[in-house]
C-alpha cells in the first residue's frame, strides 16, 4: 500500500495527538488545510472536571479518543475513505498517555488499510506556523516556549532542526503558571498574568534577567524564586506591579535570546510557538525586536500554538512525503529528542 | 533527622551526600515551598546517580526519566494534580521497579501511595536576608530505610 503512495495537495491526513494534557484529533488536507482541528477540553466529554484538570491518566485519554476522532471526522464532512493516512504523536511525552493515541492510529491504519506515520510532538510545534503561513522561507528560529518545555530551534529545512539553546531549569510557561497560583492570580496562569499585567507597571520591580549574555540556554527557577523572595519581603506591593514586572523579566530573557539567535544563524524571522506564544507582552516585544532587525515575526494564533492535532497531521504530511510511512510496530518514545527527529526509523 | 545549607552549592554538596546512601528502588519524596529549593536537591541526587543532561523540572511533563545505565532516575512533580486517583495513574511505585530511582517533588499526595520511602522536607529560613539558607527534616517510612538510618546520619554529618 506504501509504494504507490503520493503524498499531495489533495492528500487527507488524519491526526492524533495524546501525548499529554489534550486528546486531540485533526483533519488536515495538502499539510496545510485545516478541514478541522478538536481538542478534548472543547468539548464535554470532561466538562464536570471544568476542563482544568490535567488529563495525565492514560484513562482520561481513552474515553476521550473516540468521540475525538469521530468529532474530527463529523466536522470535516467528509467520509472515513477519503482519508489518505494516519499521522500520530509517539513522543515525548507520557508513555500511558501516548500509548492510548498510538494504539488507536495504529489500529484505524489497519482497519483503513492506510499508512500511519509517527510524529514528533515537537517537531509538530514547528509545524503550526506553516499551517498559516506555508510560504515561510528557511533558515527560520523557532522559539518553543510553553509549559512543558523552552527552547531556540534552528528549522534549516523540512525535517533538519539544530537545537541552539533550551531552559536548564524551568519553562518558561511553567514560571508563569507557579507565580501566578503564588499571587492568586487564577488558572491558567499564563492568561492570568497577562490580565493582570494590563493594569500594572513592568518597571515597577526589577527582577533578574538569567543568564542574559551566557550563551542560549535559559533559566527560569531564579527568577521564580525571586518573584517569592520579593513577595515575602515587601507584601504590599501591587499584585499587578510585580506580574507586570515579572512578565517583562520573561519577555525581555526570551526576545533577546531569540534576536541573538536570529542573528547568529542569519534566519529570515523568528516563528513564536507553544502556549506562551499567545503571551501579547512576549508577542509585542518580538514583533517590534523582529521589525527593528528587519526580518519576520510569524506568530501563529492561539489554537495553534497551543497542543492540538493540526499540527501532527501537518508535520504528518511533510513527514509522509519525505520519508515515508512509519513501521506498524514503533512504540512510543517519552523522552524523545527533538534533533534525531528521525523517529527510529521505519 | 534535621539538616541545614547556608548556599545553593552548598545545597547541592549536601544532595551529593544523600545520593550515596540511595540505590535502585528507592522513592525520594520531595517537600517543601514555592522556590524552597526541591528541584535543586533532585538534580544535585540525579547528577551524583549519573544523569548528565540538564535535568528540567518535570511540573507539566509530570515525569522525566533519564537513564544512566545501571539505574533509571525518574523526576516526577505532582504540582498539577490535585486528585489522588491521577496520583495513583501515575504508577510511581511502579517506576522504582526495574532498577529505578523515584524522586517526587510537591510529592505530598503520593505519600499514602508508596510502602517505603524518605521525605525530604525543605524550609527557607527567613531570617537569612539574603535567602539562601535552607533547613532539610528527613523521615522515612519503611524497613529499607530503617536499617539506612545510620548511613544517612554520618554521609550528612557536615550539615547536621
Amino acid at each position: 500500500m506504501t509504494s504507490q503512495f503520493v503524498v499531495g495537495q489533495d492528500t487527507v491526513i488524519l491526526g492524533i495527538e495524546t501525548s499529554c494534557d489534550e486528546t486531540a484529533a485533526a483533519i488536515v488536507m495538502g499539510g496545510n488545510d485545516v478541514v478541522s482541528s478538536v481538542v478534548s477540553s472543547q468539548i464535554d466529554v470532561h466538562a464536570e472536571f471544568g476542563g482544568v484538570v490535567p488529563e495525565v491518566a492514560s484513562r482520561a485519554h481513552l474515553e476521550s479518543i473516540n468521540p475525538v476522532v469521530r468529532r474530527a471526522i463529523d466536522e470535516a464532512g467528509i467520509d472515513e475513505r477519503r482519508i489518505d493516512a494516519i499521522a500520530c504523536t509517539v513522543g515525548p511525552g507520557l508513555i500511558g498517555a501516548l500509548l492510548v493515541g498510538v494504539s488507536s492510529a495504529k489500529a484505524l491504519a489497519l482497519a483503513w488499510d492506510v499508512p500511519f506515520v509517527g510524529v514528533n510532538h515537537l517537531e509538530a510545534h514547528l509545524y503550526a506556523s506553516f499551517l498559516e503561513d506555508p510560504t515561510l522561507e528557511f533558515p527560520l528560529v523557532v522559539l518553543l516556549v510553553s509549559g512543558g518545555h523552552t527552547m531556540l530551534i534552528e528549522m534549516q529545512d523540512h525535517g533538519e532542526y539544530r537545537l541552539l539553546g533550551r531552559t536548564i531549569d524551568d519553562a518558561a510557561g511553567e514560571a508563569f503558571d507557579k507565580v501566578a497560583r503564588y499571587l492568586d492570580l487564577g488558572y491558567p496562569g499564563g492568561p492570568a498574568i497577562d490580565r493582570a499585567a494590563n493594569d500594572g507597571n513592568p518597571e515597577a520591580v526589577k527582577f533578574p534577567r538569567a543568564m542574559m549574555d551566557d550563551g542560549l540556554n535559559f533559566s527560569f527557577s531564579g527568577l521564580k524564586t525571586a518573584v517569592v523572595n520579593f513577595v515575602r519581603k515587601n507584601p504590599t506591593v501591587d499584585s499587578v506591579d510585580i506580574a507586570a514586572s515579572f512578565q517583562q523579566a520573561v519577555s525581555d530573557v526570551l526576545v533577546h535570546k531569540a534576536m541573538k539567535a536570529a542573528r547568529e544563524v542569519g534566519a529570515t524571522g523568528v516563528v513564536l510557538g507553544g502556549g506562551v506564544a499567545a503571551n501579547s507582552r512576549l508577542r509585542a516585544d518580538l514583533q517590534a525586536a523582529c521589525a527593528a532587525d528587519g526580518i519576520g515575526a510569524f506568530l501563529p494564533g492561539r489554537e495553534m500554538c497551543t497542543d492540538n492535532a493540526a499540527m501532527i497531521a501537518a508535520a504528518g504530511w511533510h513527514r509522509l512525503r519525505a520519508l515515508g510511512p512509519s513501521r506498524l510496530d514503533i512504540g512510543a518514545f517519552p523522552s524523545m529528542p527533538l534533533v534525531e527527529a528521525g523517529i527510529a526509523d521505519g | 533527622m534535621w539538616f541545614r545549607t547556608t548556599s545553593p552549592s552548598d545545597t547541592q554538596a549536601f544532595a551529593t551526600a544523600l545520593a550515596r546512601v540511595i540505590r535502585a528502588g528507592d522513592t525520594i519524596v520531595l517537600t517543601g515551598e514555592m522556590g524552597a529549593g526541591k528541584t535543586v536537591v533532585a538534580q544535585g541526587i540525579g547528577a551524583a546517580l549519573g544523569v548528565s543532561e540538564p535535568m528540567t523540572s518535570p511540573t507539566f511533563t509530570l515525569v522525566n526519566t533519564y537513564d544512566c545505565g545501571n539505574l533509571t532516575v525518574h523526576h516526577a512533580d505532582l504540582y498539577r494534580l490535585d486528585r489522588t486517583v491521577e496520583v495513583s495513574d501515575l504508577a510511581l511505585s511502579e517506576l522504582a521497579e526495574f532498577q529505578g530511582v523515584v524522586l517526587i517533588e510537591w510529592g505530598e499526595a503520593a505519600i499514602g501511595e508508596i510502602a517505603d520511602y524518605l521525605e525530604v522536607h525543605i524550609e527557607v529560613d527567613l531570617d537569612d536576608n539574603e535567602g539562601n539558607v535552607r533547613e532539610f527534616t528527613l523521615d522515612s517510612v519503611g524497613s529499607s530505610w530503617d536499617r539506612r538510618r545510620d548511613a544517612l546520619a554520618a554521609s550528612l554529618e557536615d550539615w547536621s
